[in-house]
């Protein structure tokens, strides 16, 4: 099952790096290197930022749900992803970075400040309301912030420079940037990944998580950190992109028994199909110019956040 | 044939600084006036982040020692009876298991009588059920003491009565049962029993003989008459 998944992934792939074909067919005929060139520094970025961002928030999606106990935890409803556009905002048009690592920094640095306010604000073992209505209001307050920001900034282009970026997008991006939000985000969710057993046995108690040796209350500021450095990056690099890091953990449970630490590897895997599915949607939909990815997401997602609260609310929590 | 040292356990406000000894095949209780430390004591075995002093096992430090070692010198359950997401009841049961065992796993759910239910999710069982589930799981790998907090409240009397059979049943093998316990009706099912009140061991004997002294009668305001309770006044 999972080796089938794997496979689907790789075709998924494959065929967002390949399609649509006829350019590349077309660059092969006048001059082999072009198709080089379009493949590896133009289609290859962004392949690459799809598969490994909707992996990070899955991952992370799944490791905030299971930290917090509750499944409407996710980077982009507690404010983490709008906290690190506020910090990559601020790090490009206000410190005048242009690194694409100093600027996952920054994005970084904004989730993990959000992170920490959330915390602040609602407690780590918040009940849903309370932690959807602090979530919203970092979330809100970040984005009014990030405006501002925009808005005073230095360089009169910055609004219109950062709107596709700022609602999520993954075009033109450079081999460099795709690798400065992976990279950081592959090591952090790899620890995350260390920790899948003791977010099981949380699910029964911090008490006897930490009769059996396990650190509950590090292991929730390692969860939070670790996920605010892997979304951080990709946001800084590809914009805030909404609901897969919703979505996928909650689609991953069902696949392994409602194990919410287990639930990570299945979430990965399913955030990154939905990334790469939305992107060829984004292609598929041929206007004037590409619409943003998050724009994509948002649309499908709604629907499928909204089904959850209406479940939730009757008491049935998945 | 001490088997647990417990040496300077101590949490902030909760638990003042307490040794502790068990010896192997012992069954000891735990009771006190609500608040007084019964949780505290447990909780400190169990080494929850708050407590503080040395636990040993068997002569070996607990603090040093990895998941899976720990799994077979203790287990711990806690007197919230939540899972916060829903596994069934047979996965629940696994997680007191490092490593798969599906024959364990079918021994344990039919000690529990939990056929039915196994493949049920576990938070919607009743809380007497999901109980059983819990205490499965604090059985499974076999540990050498059992920390309960509470073991008996929301079983029906049959369970009851089951449980203090299963636990007798563990402490003749050598093992150690600690259990806090709220319903002194059944406090001579136990070997000792410890009276905790303030946040410290105020005495620490036979049950009966416990149970007829002073400090008993002072601490819980209560007086044993013809095996009924009658308020004392």
């Amino acid at each position: 099952m999972r080796k089938l998944i794997i496979l689907f992934i790789l075709g998924l792939a494959a065929a967002h790096l390949l399609l649509p074909f006829a350019p590349l067919a077309e660059a092969r005929t006048s001059d082999p290197e072009l198709m080089q060139l379009l493949l590896v520094e133009l289609r290859l970025p962004r392949t690459l930022l799809v598969v490994g961002y909707g992996a990070t928030l899955g991952i992370s999606g799944a490791a905030l749900q299971a930290i917090f106990a509750n499944p409407l935890a996710s980077p982009d409803i507690s404010g983490a992803s709008s906290g690190a556009a506020l910090g990559a905002v601020l790090g490009g048009y206000w410190l005048g970075l242009t690194q694409p690592m100093a600027l996952a920094a920054c994005g970084a640095t904004g989730a993990l400040a959000a992170m920490a306010l959330l915390i602040m604000l609602a407690g780590r073992r918040a009940d849903t309301a309370t932690l959807l209505l602090a979530g919203l209001a970092i979330s809100l307050a970040a984005g009014a912030a990030t405006s501002l920001a925009l808005a005073l900034a230095p360089s009169p282009f910055a609004f219109y420079d950062a709107f596709d970026w700022l609602m999520g997008s993954v075009v033109d991006r450079s081999l460099p940037q795709a690798l400065a939000a992976l990279i950081p985000a592959a090591l952090a969710c790899l620890m995350l990944l260390r920790r899948a057993r003791a977010l099981d046995l949380v699910a029964l108690g911090e008490d006897v998580a930490a009769s059996l040796g396990h650190r509950p209350r590090r292991l929730g500021l390692e969860i939070i950190l670790l996920s605010a450095i892997a979304v951080g990056a990709c946001v800084a690099v590809a914009g805030a992109i909404g609901f897969v890091g919703l979505v996928a953990p909650v689609l991953a449970r069902r696949l392994t028994r409602g194990h919410p630490g287990q639930a990570m590897v299945p979430a990965a895997l399913i955030g990154a199909i939905l990334l790469t599915l939305a992107d060829l949607a984004v292609r598929a939909i041929a206007l004037d110019r590409p619409i943003p990815i998050g724009v994509v997401t948002a649309l499908f997602g709604t629907p499928l956040f909204l089904h959850l609260i209406v479940t939730m609310r009757r008491g049935v929590a998945s | 044939m001490t088997a647990m040292f417990a040496s300077n356990l101590a949490i902030p406000d909760r638990l003042l600084a307490t040794d502790l000894n068990v010896a192997a095949g012992e069954m000891v209780a735990l009771v006190g006036p609500n608040g007084g430390g019964k949780t505290s004591l447990l909780r400190a075995i169990a080494r929850v982040e708050q407590a503080t002093g040395q636990v040993s096992i068997d002569g070996e430090n607990i603090a040093a020692l990895s998941e899976a070692r720990r799994a077979r010198l203790l287990a711990f359950l806690p007197a919230s009876r939540d899972v916060a997401w829903p596994i069934p009841a047979r996965d629940v049961i696994a997680l007191g298991l490092g490593a798969r065992n599906d024959q364990r796993i079918d021994e344990l759910v039919e000690l529990f009588e939990l056929t039915g239910l196994a493949e049920r999710r576990v938070d919607r069982l009743s809380t007497g059920e999901r109980t059983r589930v819990l205490l499965a799981r604090a059985l499974a790998s076999s540990p050498r003491l059992l920390l309960l907090d509470e073991p008996l409240s929301n079983l029906e009397p049959y369970w009851v009565l089951r449980l203090i059979e299963i636990l007798r049943a563990s402490a003749d093998l050598g093992g150690m049962v600690l259990v806090a316990l709220h319903d002194l009706s059944r406090l001579e099912a136990f070997d000792r029993a410890l009276l905790i009140a303030n946040g410290s061991v105020v005495r620490d004997a036979f049950p009966a003989t416990l149970m007829a002294s002073p400090q008993f009668e002072e601490i819980f305001r209560i007086r044993a008459k013809h095996g009924n309770w009658t308020l004392r006044r």
